[in-house]
C-alpha cells in the first residue's frame, strides 16, 4: 500500500502528487475523516480527486486511501422506504451519528446490517445459475417483493443452499462454482458501480403508457413505460409539484425520487407527504414503494453530481427484478451545475454558458439508461426517467434545456404566464410535445377504444385554433369575431379551465381514470359538435353561452366522481335537449 | 511552536499567494500583521503543496512583498456565540462595533455551519401574520421559510422589511423569544441607520443583531456577513429556542462581492461573470432557514435583493428564486402610481403557502380566495393589455368590469399604510369584497358552496 497524500486542496476538489496508485473513477478515502471521494483525473504528476464532503479542515499531508474499485452501491433489502443521501448513505442513520446536521466523514453502511429478512429460497444444488438470474426472494415491504439476483457478470452451478428461514444482507444463502471452478458466496446483497449501466437481455419498444391520472399528460402528451420526459420550467412554474403528482400517482411499480439540488424544506414535505398518502392501488402508504435520494442544494456538490447515477442505478436494479420503475430526477439542471462546478474547478475549457462540453454527452448516457427491455432475471421491466430542468431566466434556449430536448421525447414545458394566472398543471399546449404517439396509439385504441385517439385529436386541434385566434383577439378584441370562431374560444375556454387544468388538491381531482378524461373529452365535442349547428342556424352565440352549458362542462371534473362515470350520460341527454330547444 | 510566515509571494486583488507554509488546513484562518502593526484576517482558500492562496478579509491595501508577519490560527473561521449577543451592533466579520466591548463567548461556531439533514427538518407549516393584506392573502410567509424580496434600486423595499419586522406576529414567539439577526451587506450608511432607528421606535432593538457591511467596507468581509449572521441565527434559534427573523439586505453586493473574489482568483466564470458556484454558494445561505426536530425555534430569512435592471431574469434574482420557496416581487409601475406596498402579485409567490393556510391555520376558504384572485387579476392584465391597443371604449362590459376590479385591486388591496396592520380577517373579507364587483360565472376557480357562503353580489 503505497502512502498517499494530500498536496492540494481547492473547493471540493484535492490533489495527490507523484502517485501512480489510482484508477481513473476509483473510489478514495480522504483525510483523518476518510470522507468519500472519487479520482476524476490522472497525469503523471497529478491525481485529481473530487470529495463528496465539506473539505474545511483538509490539510496536505493527510492521507488519501484507494479502495481498488469504482464509485459503486449496495443493491439489496431495504433500500424501498429509504431515504439516502448522493452516495447511498441513510440519512436517517447519518441523524443517529451526528444529529439534526449532518456531519462529516459518518461511518454508515447503506443498508440496515441488524434487519433480518424472510427468505425463501428459489433454487437447489446442482442448479445452473446465470448472470442476472433469481436465486431467492423475500418481502421487502408488504407490496414489493425483493427478488436477489445473481451478479450479470457471474454464472455458474449451485454447490450449497441454505434453508428458507431469516437471513440479513451480508449472510451466506447459497454458494456457486462458476465455469472455473471458483467458489463465490452469495449474500442477498450485491454492489454495481453507478457510472455502468446494468445489462439486460433485449430492449423493448415502449408500446405502453405510464398513466399519471393527469389528464394533460395522459391525453395530450403520454409518455410510454420506459419512456423519457423533460418538464422545464423556470422557477415558480411548478416542476417540483407536477414531479410529486406523477410520483404520487403515477401507475408504476416503484418510484425513485431524486431530489437534486433542491431544497430542504421540500424533501421534508416529500418525506411527511408518502408516508400520510395512501396508494389507492395497494391501500399502502406511498412510501412502500417509493426510494428518495436527497442532496438538497447545501449538501456538498459533488455528491450531487454522482446522485443522479445513484438514482438510476438503483431504478436499474428494481427493473432487473422485473418491475416497472419511474424515476423522477429534480433537477437535472442542479445537476449540470455540479458538473460545471467541478469542471471549473479542475480549469477545463468552458463550452456554452461555462457548462463543460461533454456536457450532451452526459445528459445523452444519463437518458440512454432508461427504457423498457426483457431483463436477464426474464419477464420484463422498464425504467421511466423523467427530468426537471430549471433554465436559468426562464430561457429554453439555454444549454441544459436544449440538450435535454435532444435525448427525451416528451416535452413538458411549463409557462410562466399559465402559472401566473394559477392554471395548474401549468404546461403549455402549444410548446409541449409527445413522440409516443406512433408508439402508443395501438394500445390506446385497444384498451378504450378508436375514438379516444380521435377525440385527442380534436382536442388538440381546437386548441391550435383558439391559439391562432388569440393573436387577432389580443389586437382587436373578441367581439369582432363571427360568432363560429367565438364559438371555437368558447370551447377551447371549456377545455382550458375544465379539462387541462387539475387541481391537486381536489380529492377527486388530483387522479383521474383515463376513461373519465375521455368521457370528459367526448361531452365536450358532444357540446362543440350541436353548438356548431346552432350557430351554423345563425341563432346569436349569446343565447347558447345563456344556456350555461359551458359552465356546467367546466365544473364537471368536480361535479362527477371519478366512480360515478354514467352521470355523463345526464350530461349529454341535457345537451341534446337544451340546444335542441334552441334549434325549434 | 508558532512560527510567522515573513512577506508574501504575490499579491492579487484581495488574495496573497504566499510559499512555503507548512501544516496549513483548508479554509484555516490567518493573522497578518502589517510593519505598522494593524492585524488583518484571511482565509486560506487554495493549498498547493506549501503554496498557498490567502483571501484578506479588510483588503490588500498596504501589504507588500516584504512588510507582513503572517501567523496561522489552526481553525478555521468561527464566530463567538453567547446569549448577550442579542442588541448588539457587529462589523460585517462578526467583530463589535458598537464599542460595548467584546462578546464573551459560550461557544464557538464554524461559520459555514454544516447542512440541516432532510430527515431532521420538520416542514414548516404555521403562518406569520404579517398585517400586510397582499403578503398575507396572496403569498403567506410560513414560519421557517426562506422569502426574498426582488426589488429595485429606489424601490420601498426597506419600508416593506420593516413593515414585516414591526408587525410579524409568529405563532409561538412572543417578546420573550422573538428576535431579528439583521445582516447589511454593501448597503449605504443611511440605510443602515434607517433600519436602525425603525427598529428602535417599534421597541425592537434589543432583539435586533445588526451586522454592518456598508458599501465603503471591504468587499471580502461582504462574503463573511451572512454567513456570521446565519451563525448567530442558528445558535439563537436552535440551542435558544428563539423564533428568528433574519434579514439580509442587498443579497446583489453579496453576489457581486463573491464575483470580484472569484475573477481575483482566476476562475472560470459562468453567466454573467458570476462564478460558476453561485448557485451552490446561494443555497449554502438560503438552505440555513427551516426548523428541525426536537428543537422548538425557528429561523425565517427575508433577503432582500435589487434586480439589476429590473431584470428578474438576470442571474441573481434567477438562482435565488430556485432556491427560496417563493418570493416577493415589487414593481415600479406600481410604485410610480403610488402605491405602497408595490407588490406585484402575479410572478410573486409563496410555496409553502398552501400547508400553512386553511382550516385550522387561517380561514377555510382562503386558497380558494387567493386562486381566484390571482386568476381574476391575471385577466384584468389581459384586458389591460387589449385596451392598450383598442382603447378602454371598445372592451366588452366584462372586460370593463375586470379593468375597474383591477384599479379597486390595486388600490385598496395591494395599497395599505405604512402603520396599517390588517388582521387576516380583514384581509380576506377584503379579497372577497372586491371579487364581488364580478359577475358570479366569472368566479371559476371556487367551489359552489364556497361562493355560496362568501359571494354577495
Amino acid at each position: 500500500m503505497n502512502n498517499n497524500v494530500i498536496y492540494g486542496v481547492n473547493g471540493p476538489v484535492v490533489t495527490v502528487k507523484d502517485t501512480d496508485s489510482f484508477e481513473m473513477m476509483e473510489m478514495v478515502h480522504v483525510g483523518e475523516q476518510s470522507l468519500v471521494g472519487e479520482v476524476i483525473g490522472i497525469t503523471d504528476k497529478l491525481t485529481t480527486i473530487q470529495v463528496y464532503e465539506e473539505t474545511t479542515g483538509l490539510k496536505p499531508g493527510d492521507p488519501v486511501t484507494g479502495t481498488g474499485a469504482p464509485m459503486n452501491v449496495l443493491l439489496g433489502p431495504g433500500i424501498i422506504d429509504n431515504i439516502f443521501d448522493g452516495i447511498e448513505r441513510p440519512l436517517k442513520a447519518i441523524e443517529e451519528h451526528t444529529g439534526a446536521f449532518i456531519g462529516r466523514g459518518a461511518k454508515v453502511t447503506s443498508l440496515d446490517t441488524e434487519k433480518r429478512w424472510t427468505v425463501t429460497m428459489k433454487v437447489k444444488v446442482g442448479d445452473r445459475l446465470e448472470g442476472g438470474q433469481i436465486y431467492a426472494t423475500l418481502p421487502e415491504t408488504p407490496i414489493i417483493e425483493h427478488r436477489v439476483m445473481l451478479r450479470p457478470n457471474l454464472s455458474g452451478e449451485v454447490v450449497e443452499v441454505k434453508p428458507d428461514g431469516e437471513y440479513t444482507v451480508f449472510d451466506t444463502v447459497a454458494v456457486i462454482r462458476d465455469d472455473n471452478g471458483e467458489q463465490h458466496e452469495l449474500t442477498l446483497c450485491q454492489q454495481w458501480p453507478i457510472r455502468t449501466s446494468r445489462p439486460v437481455k433485449e430492449r423493448l419498444a415502449p408500446t405502453v403508457p405510464l398513466i399519471t391520472g393527469q389528464r394533460i399528460m395522459d391525453t395530450l402528451f403520454p409518455i410510454a413505460k420506459g419512456g423519457t420526459a423533460a418538464i422545464p420550467g423556470g422557477f415558480g412554474t411548478g416542476k417540483t409539484m407536477n414531479q410529486h403528482q406523477l410520483a404520487k400517482w403515477c401507475d408504476a411499480d416503484i418510484i425513485v425520487y431524486v431530489g437534486c439540488g433542491e431544497r430542504g424544506n421540500e424533501m421534508s414535505q416529500v418525506l411527511s407527504e408518502f408516508s400520510e398518502l395512501i396508494d389507492p392501488k395497494s391501500n399502502r402508504p406511498m412510501t412502500d414503494r417509493t426510494v428518495l435520494i436527497a442532496n438538497t442544494s447545501n449538501m456538498p456538490v459533488a455528491a450531487r453530481e454522482a446522485s443522479i447515477y445513484t438514482g438510476i442505478t438503483l431504478a436499474e436494479y428494481y427493473r432487473d427484478m422485473g418491475y416497472h420503475v419511474a424515476m423522477m430526477a429534480d433537477s437535472t439542471s442542479r445537476w449540470a451545475e455540479a458538473l460545471r462546478e467541478i469542471s471549473g474547478r479542475l480549469e477545463e475549457m468552458p463550452a456554452e454558458e461555462g457548462f463543460p462540453a461533454y456536457l450532451p454527452s452526459r445528459l445523452a448516457e444519463f437518458y440512454e439508461r432508461g427504457g423498457r427491455a426483457a431483463v436477464l432475471s426474464g419477464g420484463e421491466g422498464s425504467v421511466t426517467l423523467i427530468g426537471a430542468v430549471s433554465p436559468q431566466g426562464s430561457d429554453f434556449s439555454e444549454p441544459v434545456t436544449q440538450n435535454t430536448k435532444r435525448f427525451t421525447r416528451v416535452f413538458w414545458a411549463l409557462d410562466k404566464a399559465l402559472a401566473y394566472a394559477r392554471h395548474y398543471p401549468a404546461i403549455n399546449w402549444i410548446d409541449s410535445y409527445s413522440e409516443y404517439f406512433k408508439d402508443l396509439d395501438p394500445w390506446f385504441k385497444e384498451n378504450l377504444g378508436e375514438d379516444f385517439v380521435e377525440y385527442r385529436n380534436r382536442i388538440s386541434a381546437l386548441l391550435q385554433e383558439e391559439s391562432s385566434l388569440m393573436e387577432i383577439v389580443k389586437l382587436i378584441g373578441a367581439d369582432v369575431l363571427p360568432d363560429d370562431q367565438k364559438l371555437v374560444i368558447e370551447t377551447a375556454r371549456v377545455i382550458r379551465v375544465g379539462f387541462l387544468q387539475q387541481n391537486a388538491f381536489h380529492a377527486e381531482d388530483t387522479y383521474v381514470p383515463l376513461e373519465k378524461q375521455k368521457r370528459m373529452m367526448q361531452v365536450i365535442l358532444h357540446l362543440h359538435g350541436k353548438a356548431k349547428e346552432v350557430v351554423a342556424r345563425e341563432i346569436p352565440i349569446s343565447k347558447l353561452i345563456g344556456l350555461g352549458l359551458f359552465d356546467k362542462l367546466t365544473k364537471m371534473k368536480y361535479d362527477i366522481p371519478n366512480n360515478r362515470l354514467e352521470m355523463f350520460d345526464d350530461y349529454i341527454a341535457e345537451i341534446d335537449e337544451k340546444l335542441g330547444e334552441l334549434l325549434q | 511552536m508558532i512560527i510567522d510566515y515573513v512577506g508574501v509571494k504575490e499579491i492579487n486583488g484581495s488574495l496573497v499567494v504566499m510559499d512555503g507554509v507548512k501544516g496549513v488546513s483548508n479554509e484555516e484562518i490567518v493573522d497578518i500583521k502589517l510593519e505598522n502593526g494593524t492585524v488583518r484576517q484571511g482565509r486560506v482558500v487554495q493549498i498547493d503543496g506549501e503554496r498557498i492562496v490567502v483571501q484578506v478579509f479588510e483588503g490588500t491595501r498596504g501589504i507588500s512583498l516584504k512588510n507582513t508577519r503572517t501567523r496561522l490560527t489552526g481553525h478555521p473561521m468561527e464566530m463567538p456565540l453567547s446569549p448577550e449577543i442579542m442588541g448588539r451592533v457587529l462589523d460585517g466579520a462578526g467583530r463589535p462595533i458598537d464599542g460595548l466591548g467584546e462578546i464573551f463567548p459560550v461557544k464557538k461556531e464554524n461559520i459555514n455551519g454544516t447542512p440541516i439533514n432532510p430527515v431532521s427538518r420538520v416542514y414548516p407549516r404555521n403562518y406569520i401574520n404579517t398585517g400586510i393584506s397582499s403578503i398575507d392573502t396572496l403569498m403567506t410567509l410560513i414560519r421557517g421559510q426562506k422569502l426574498p424580496i426582488f426589488s429595485g434600486s429606489g424601490m420601498s423595499h426597506n419600508d416593506l422589511a420593516v413593515q414585516i419586522v414591526r408587525q410579524a406576529k409568529i405563532s409561538g414567539a412572543d417578546s420573550s423569544n422573538f428576535g431579528v439577526v439583521f445582516a447589511a451587506m454593501g448597503v449605504q450608511k443611511d440605510v443602515a441607520e434607517y433600519f436602525r432607528k425603525s427598529f428602535e421606535e417599534s421597541g425592537v432593538l434589543s432583539r435586533v443583531v445588526m451586522l454592518l457591511n456598508l458599501s465603503n467596507d471591504p468587499i471580502i468581509e461582504r462574503t463573511l456577513t451572512p454567513r456570521c449572521a446565519l451563525t448567530i441565527a442558528e445558535y439563537l434559534a436552535f440551542e435558544l429556542d428563539m423564533h428568528i427573523l433574519v434579514i439580509m439586505t442587498d443579497m446583489t453586493s453579496y453576489a457581486e462581492a463573491l464575483r470580484e473574489f472569484s475573477s481575483s482568483k482566476g476562475e472560470i466564470p459562468g453567466r454573467k461573470g458570476y462564478p460558476g458556484y453561485l448557485y451552490s454558494d446561494l443555497a449554502s445561505l438560503y438552505e440555513r432557514a427551516g426548523m428541525v426536530k426536537g428543537r422548538s425555534g425557528s429561523v425565517t430569512q427575508i433577503p432582500i435583493l435589487t434586480m439589476p435592471n429590473d431584470d428578474i431574469t438576470h442571474p441573481i434574482p434567477d438562482l435565488t428564486g430556485y432556491i427560496t420557496e417563493g418570493q416577493i416581487v415589487l414593481d415600479r409601475s406600481l410604485q410610480g402610481q403610488g402605491l405602497y406596498p408595490p407588490v406585484n402579485v402575479l410572478p410573486s409567490l409563496s410555496r409553502l403557502m398552501k400547508d400553512g393556510i386553511g382550516e385550522g391555520y387561517t380561514r377555510a376558504d382562503h386558497q380558494p380566495l387567493a386562486n381566484q384572485l390571482f386568476a381574476s387579476y391575471a385577466k384584468v392584465i389581459d384586458a389591460r393589455a387589449l385596451a392598450s391597443v383598442i382603447g378602454e371604449e371598445e372592451l366588452s362590459p366584462i372586460d370593463k368590469k375586470y379593468i375597474e376590479f383591477g384599479r379597486l385591486f390595486e388600490e385598496r388591496f395591494i395599497n395599505q399604510g405604512f402603520t396599517e396592520n390588517r388582521s387576516i380577517e380583514q384581509s380576506l373579507d377584503l379579497g372577497w369584497e372586491l371579487l364581488c364587483t364580478l359577475p358570479r360565472a366569472e368566479l371559476d376557480r371556487v367551489d359552489d358552496a364556497v361562493l355560496d357562503i362568501y359571494y354577495k353580489g
